[in-house]
């Protein structure tokens, strides 16, 4: 049990890094600052997430476990506002004037 | 168990840190911020990861503030701040092309 | 450990290659965007260093509080402005005085003793006198109590300096620098959603600081970052300075602080002496205390001074 538990939190984390070298590349190397901010999401919803969810078998319940939770939930709602604002912010700054609605 | 762990953090850091990159090259000021919001994500995953490596107290909770706080500097930046007087003026923010000042 | 030597080597690098990179970016936006990020790295250096408590402060603050306060001054900047671009004099002496500073700095570093001196043992063995866990608000609150202490005034000085820039037809109105006119969408959700989880982390700072890092400021500088929050999208209205609600709150810790250090004269023998087996208790009130007090100066730093036109009723 203690192997596999060990074994999930290697392949979990491993993941979440993968997704960490993902949103960067695509940060680094996606076209346009619309594309590069959906990289960024992922690396803040998946990255983190996998982690958190790595991380999950080996610290405390319940405190432990339940503070990991809490702040992937917060990333997740800073980044589905950094998100709108940012890319509000982009699209006006580009084009010089409103998005559609 | 925890070397890995360690070297994990480690990866995140070093992934995201090339990220630093668009901060320096921009183009636009969101492109910086998102590798900002980018490296904050990261630093997360970093503590949380370093938090249960070296069981250190008060690395998670620094984790749950950067978490928390995550989305500020994206709602600082596109706070359109009121100008003397109290009186709001979206364009007086910085990076708008069309700004009149 | 070659790993961590290669780690805090990486970590260094970055740093120095930000501030360098922050000093000479050509748009104040892109600089306190530099700066931000120096921050937070700066915050993994201090938890490097096991200063959590350090850690902590630079977070709340680097991330929560100093994004407005330098954006907001980077916003109202006119820009390229003559004023705004110094000199080749100025900037040669700034130059000068912050080598001097670091060679300082340096030279400090050099020369402690390989077994520098240290307190952290005597600090340790009294903390089970305190009631306390941590050494850190042992130090803050009981054997340096009398620097947090005045430390806590400042906080109601530097606001009554801010206040003091105000026009004479603008007192007693209601600050007006945070208000944005239309706030999006996203953000009112934010400022709907976030504000209770971060009372929530504010007040389990403050609490766990007997403990644990944490402590008034870092609850109260959340709290803080929580209003402000609120105060941006026009959720809240900022208080009038003339009320006296605000202002209660504002001196209630340091007023605390500085009566039961008055009243340690008689309790426990000397200015700001805890009576025996009250230590606890007594920390806690003032650190519950200071943290509101804070957490209202800070956010009334942020709202700037007030303005008369800013509320319905001039």
């Amino acid at each position: 049990m203690t192997i596999a538990l060990t074994l999930f939190t290697i392949i979990t984390v491993a993941l979440g890094v993968v997704f960490f070298l993902a949103g960067t590349v695509g940060l680094l190397r996606f076209p346009d600052t619309l594309t590069r901010l959906h990289a960024l999401t992922k690396a803040d919803n998946l990255g983190l997430g996998l982690v958190v969810l790595g991380l999950l078998p080996q610290v405390a319940w319940p405190f432990g476990g339940l503070k990991l939770i809490a702040v992937w939930l917060l990333a997740l709602l800073a980044g589905a506002t950094v998100g709108p604002l940012l890319g509000h912010a982009a699209w006006t700054q580009e084009r010089g004037r409103e998005p559609p609605p | 168990m925890s070397e890995f762990l360690l070297i994990a953090a480690l990866c995140v850091l070093g992934t995201v840190a090339l990220g630093l990159v668009v901060i320096l090259r921009g183009p636009t000021e969101a492109d910086r911020l998102s590798a900002a919001q980018l490296l904050g994500t990261g630093g997360v995953a970093a503590l949380l990861l370093l938090g249960v490596a070296t069981d250190t107290t008060g690395v998670a909770d620094l984790a749950l503030v950067l978490a928390l706080l995550a989305a500020f500097a994206a709602v600082a930046f596109i706070t359109p701040f009121g100008t003397n007087g109290g009186r709001a003026d979206p364009v007086a923010q910085p990076d708008r092309p069309q700004d009149p000042e | 450990m070659s790993v961590a030597l290669a780690a805090d080597a990486g970590l260094a690098l970055l740093i120095l290659g930000l501030a360098v990179w922050t000093s000479i970016a050509r748009t104040a936006g892109g600089a306190v965007i530099g700066f931000m990020a120096y921050g937070l790295l700066v915050a993994l250096v201090w938890v490097r260093l096991a200063a959590v408590d350090v850690a902590l402060t630079e977070a709340a603050l680097g991330s929560g509080l100093t994004g407005f306060v330098l954006l907001g001054a980077a916003a109202r900047l006119p820009r390229d402005a003559p004023a705004a671009r110094p000199g080749w004099g100025l900037r040669l002496a700034a130059g000068v005085v912050s080598a001097a500073v670091a060679a300082g700095l340096a030279a400090v570093v050099l020369l402690l003793p390989v077994s520098a001196p240290t307190l952290a043992p005597a600090a340790t063995a009294n903390l089970p006198a305190l009631g306390l866990g941590n050494p850190v608000t042992g130090v803050l609150i009981a054997y340096r109590a009398i620097d947090t202490l005045l430390e806590s005034v400042v906080l109601v000085l530097a606001l009554i300096g801010l206040w003091s820039l105000a026009r004479d037809g603008d007192w007693g109105g209601r600050p007006g620098a945070l208000r944005s006119a239309d706030p999006s969408p996203a953000l009112v959700l934010l400022a709907q959603v976030l504000p209770p989880l971060g009372i929530l982390v504010g007040i389990y700072l403050f609490w766990t600081g007997a403990i644990a890092p944490g402590g008034a400021f870092q609850g109260g500088t959340v709290l803080a970052a929580m209003w402000v929050l609120t105060l941006v999208t026009g959720l809240t209205r900022p208080p009038r300075v003339g009320g006296r609600g605000v202002r209660l709150l504002l001196v209630a810790g340091p007023a605390l602080f500085l009566a039961i250090g008055v009243a340690g004269f008689w309790l426990g023998g000397a200015f700001l002496a805890y009576p025996a087996g009250y230590a606890k208790p007594l920390i806690l009130a003032i650190e519950a205390a200071l943290t509101l007090s804070i957490a209202v100066a800070l956010g009334l730093l942020l709202a700037g001074p007030p303005l008369a036109q800013s509320g319905p009723r001039a």
